[in-house]
């Protein structure tokens, strides 16, 4: 008996869902992205197609977050309470697909920003890049509401990612991205069903179901990784087996939950096993990053140049063989 | 064709002699049954029992072993996703040394191999092989670095050394260590009767399914079924799609030349590659990776993620729910309480410890959850604290009347300190880390 490439074909396919919007789309942006498309597992090009490469977006903030790292921080130490500037050098030095302008300076416990502090960042950042947008607004809903009504409306036209409703406040947002034209993201904790029915409840509200990104929760490498990775693989087969309402494409937050934990910021000297800390930081970032994008990630947002460097690479070399054996 | 315990049990001798390493003929046909055994290892299987159970009798992916006492598992896998039940032999880390390096410089690497164990959530993770490449003049250093090996260490060894005689040496050396041959193209025969003698595992290499098929069928011919199979491929895309052609083909059509363990070596213009190309190994089939440098960061990272994916998904790990003593704690010492999950709980322990203060620290039964996990679960409220207290009968141990809740469930307080008449909540700090700080700012006790 000789070897046959055993194939699986699948009846359904992956939404196709694009961000960002040009002139004649009636936004700004230079060029939109489209995600998704597929109709097979991440990268079986040998039985099926997937029309379009995983992004990776880097993230900009309204205020300095309090734990970032000193090996992060070395990169962006000149344009970090700049978000301008910084969203600037992260697309032109660092080669970040999109930037995610994280507002959680808006939060009554951590900053308490205003609305109207909120909309000057998101124009400073939309005047000085061109690619697509995500805004994510900060973990408290009355604030979320609040803060990201106004970001919609201050961004009418430009189809920007709205980042996050959940099944316990997604009207006001949903409503908002339906008046504007915006791309919304549906986050769920790390749970199938979860997440299927945060979609059924969006789409019930006619929310169109070509503007509809999936976030199914990044635990971070030793933090929950276990969990994440699997939940996606299961999102990923029953949209693929024909569930529609899990065939969205999926954001992760690599970046976000590396370099919050302890491994990305305690020193060698504490942890003589752990290895170097500036290398920590990165190889556990793209450790997560790799192992979320062959679960299925179509949208990774990272934070150091060095993981962006690589996984977009990845990206490149899969992309460049495609064809299949 | 797929035989229940019961099926197979009737074919066997029914003596419940042990040889199999099993207490009872019933126990093995069970664990044939489920593929977690091979009718081999019954030396008093019948012939009968032979053709019979001929397929059935081996694992869709064969288990293999590389070194002596200390031996690395590999294969053995049941499922495609580990979401379907586990994945179950962890991924193999090897280490290469070259003989141009100087035995001096292997030396240094091989004892920095040997001392790093990192503990992690209860679990001590450590690399596992050595993969010895012959690449000098002549043989002298890479049979001195085997003979370190052989010294310093109980880890397995892949040989890698295309020159026959050098090769038999190292062997000679490696003798009742079971190590395994690495053929970089289609092997001398002479390999086939060397791997015989030694019981060395044989690693075969190819550039096509087709080659690859042929090796296979060709050492199953010469009578070798300890193979591991290496298909070099360019690409990360490429990699991903052959590794998991080769499982699926195994699993799912039982074709048997592909029926065995994966091997990388990675390759990596920086560690940043070499790290990425390492995890796709990891999370997608591969059985071994050959690491070409010793970088302790890199190495934790993939002990980390090797780790992750290996968990058993039905069950998280988790730790007894009871109190544990951080030093030496008198019954006035203070009162801490977290949830069993096996990361929380070492964390959290960690951290008082780190503080240098002795203390109480009350694991409840939260079914193996974080803290807000289990919380928002309800396995971890006022009701269930006060009543594990309770029933453990905690309150007659310590005189404290003061207990630290995680700052995570400050909602919780009200209610534990009605639950829990007689003690005061303190509501602890959000983060383990700040654990140190925190119990400097207040009175514990
Ligand atoms: C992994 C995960 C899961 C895993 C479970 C992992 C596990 N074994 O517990 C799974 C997927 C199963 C899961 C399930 C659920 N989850 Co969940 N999950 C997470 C996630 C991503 C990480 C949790 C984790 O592992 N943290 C790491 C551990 C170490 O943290 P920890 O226990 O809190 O301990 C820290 C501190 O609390 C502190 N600490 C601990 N003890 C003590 C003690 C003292 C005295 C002190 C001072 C400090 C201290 O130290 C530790 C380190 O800093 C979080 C989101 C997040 N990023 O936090 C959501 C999260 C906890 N989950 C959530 C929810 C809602 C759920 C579900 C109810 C929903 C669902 N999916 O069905 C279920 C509940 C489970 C069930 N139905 O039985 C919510 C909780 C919301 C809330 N605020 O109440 C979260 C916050 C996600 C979210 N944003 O919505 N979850
Ligand atoms: S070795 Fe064979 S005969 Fe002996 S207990 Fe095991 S299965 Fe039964």
């Amino acid at each position: 008996m000789a070897f046959e490439i055993p194939r699986e074909t699948n009846t359904g396919s992956i939404a196709e869902i694009t961000l960002g919007a040009t002139s004649e789309q009636g936004g700004t942006r230079s060029h939109t992205l489209t995600l998704g498309g597929s109709s097979s597992l991440p990268f079986h090009f040998f039985e099926g197609e997937q029309p379009h490469p995983p992004v990776v977006a880097m993230e900009v903030f309204d205020s300095v977050p309090t734990k970032y790292p000193e090996p992060l921080l070395d990169y962006y130490r000149d344009v970090i309470d700049n978000p301008g500037e910084m969203a600037k050098k992260c697309v032109e030095e660092y080669g970040a697909e999109l930037i995610s302008v994280r507002l959680e300076g808006t939060h009554p416990e951590k900053g308490n920003k205003s609305v109207d502090e909120a909309v000057e960042i998101v124009q400073k950042v939309l005047s000085s890049v061109s690619v697509p947008l995500i805004f994510t607004g900060p973990s408290h809903f009355e604030k979320n509401n609040e803060v990201m009504k106004k970001v919609c409306e201050v961004t009418a036209g430009e189809n920007c990612l709205i980042n996050y409703v959940e099944t316990d406040n997604y009207k006001t947002i949903a409503a908002a991205c339906i008046a504007y034209g915006h791309t919304l993201v549906a986050q769920s904790p790390i749970d199938v069903n979860l997440a299927k029915q945060l979609n059924i409840l969006l789409t019930d509200m006619n929310f169109p179901a070509d503007k509809i990104v999936m976030d199914p929760l990044t635990g971070t490498l030793g933090y929950g990784l276990e969990y994440t990775y699997s939940i996606m693989e299961r999102i990923r087969t029953d949209g693929l087996a024909g569930d529609k309402m899990l065939a969205f494409p999926m954001l992760v937050t690599p970046g976000y939950e590396s370099f919050n934990v302890k491994e990305a910021r305690a020193p060698q000297k504490d942890y003589p096993d752990w290895g170097d800390l500036a290398q920590r930081g990165i190889y556990w970032e793209t450790a997560t990053a790799v192992s979320l994008l062959v679960a299925g990630a179509e949208l990774l947002i990272l934070y150091h140049p060095q993981s962006v460097e690589i996984i977009k690479s990845k990206i490149a070399e899969i992309f460049a063989a495609e064809g299949g054996e | 064709m797929a035989l229940s315990g019961l099926d197979i049990f009737k074919l066997l001798p029914k003596t419940n002699c042990g040889d199999c390493a099993v207490p009872t003929c019933l126990a093995f046909a069970m664990k044939l049954a489920q593929k977690k055994a091979e009718l081999s290892e019954c030396p008093h299987a019948s012939d009968e029992a032979k053709a019979t159970l001929g397929a059935a009798g081996t694992p869709p992916i064969r288990l293999v072993k590389i070194g002596g006492a200390n031996a690395l598992e590999v294969g053995n896998e049941t499922v495609m996703f580990r979401h379907e039940k586990t994945f179950f032999h962890q991924t193999g880390i090897a280490i290469e040394l070259r003989s141009s390096d100087g035995t001096e410089s292997n030396r240094v690497k091989i004892q920095a191999m040997e001392n790093l164990t990192v503990e992690r959530v209860g679990e001590q993770l450590t690399a596992d092989l050595f993969f010895v490449t012959f690449d000098s003049e002549n043989g002298e250093v890479f049979l001195d670095t085997l003979t370190v090996i052989k010294e310093l260490s109980t880890k397995g060894v892949i040989l890698n050394c295309q020159d026959l005689t050098v090769l038999k040496q190292g062997l000679e050396i490696l003798k009742e260590n079971r190590p395994a041959i690495y053929c970089e193209a289609k092997p001398a025969e002479k390999i086939y009767s060397l791997a015989k003698t030694f019981e060395a595992s044989l690693v075969l290499t190819a550039r096509s399914f087709e080659d690859l098929e042929a090796r296979s069928n060709a050492a199953v011919t010469a009578d070798l079924n300890a193979l591991i199979l290496n298909l070099e491929a360019a690409g990360f895309g490429k990699k991903l799609q052959h590794n998991t052609l080769l499982r699926r083909s195994a699993l799912q059509q039982n074709f048997k030349p592909f029926g065995y363990p994966l091997l990388t070596r990675i390759k990596g213009a920086t560690p940043v590659e070499i790290l990425a190309e390492a995890s796709l190994q990891i999370c997608k089939y591969g059985s071994i990776v050959v690491l070409p440098e010793y970088d302790q960061a890199l190495l934790y990272t993939l002990f980390t993620l090797r780790q992750t994916i290996y968990t058993d998904p039905q069950k998280p790990i988790q730790v007894d729910p009871k109190v544990y003593a951080i030093g030496d704690p008198t019954p006035d010492s203070p009162v801490f309480v977290t949830t069993n999950f096996s990361l929380t709980y070492f964390m959290v322990s960690g951290e008082i410890e780190n503080s240098g203060v002795s203390a109480h620290l009350v694991v409840t039964d939260a079914e193996g959850q974080s803290v807000l996990t289990a919380w928002a679960a309800g396995k971890f409220d006022g009701e269930k604290i006060a009543k594990f207290i309770k029933d453990i009968q905690f309150e007659q141990q310590v005189k404290t009347r003061k207990i630290i809740i995680p700052g995570l469930v400050a909602q919780i307080s009200g209610d534990l300190e009605e639950s829990l008449p007689g003690w005061e909540v303190i509501v602890g700090c959000q983060e383990a880390s700040d654990i140190p700080s925190f119990i400097k700012s207040v009175e514990l006790t």
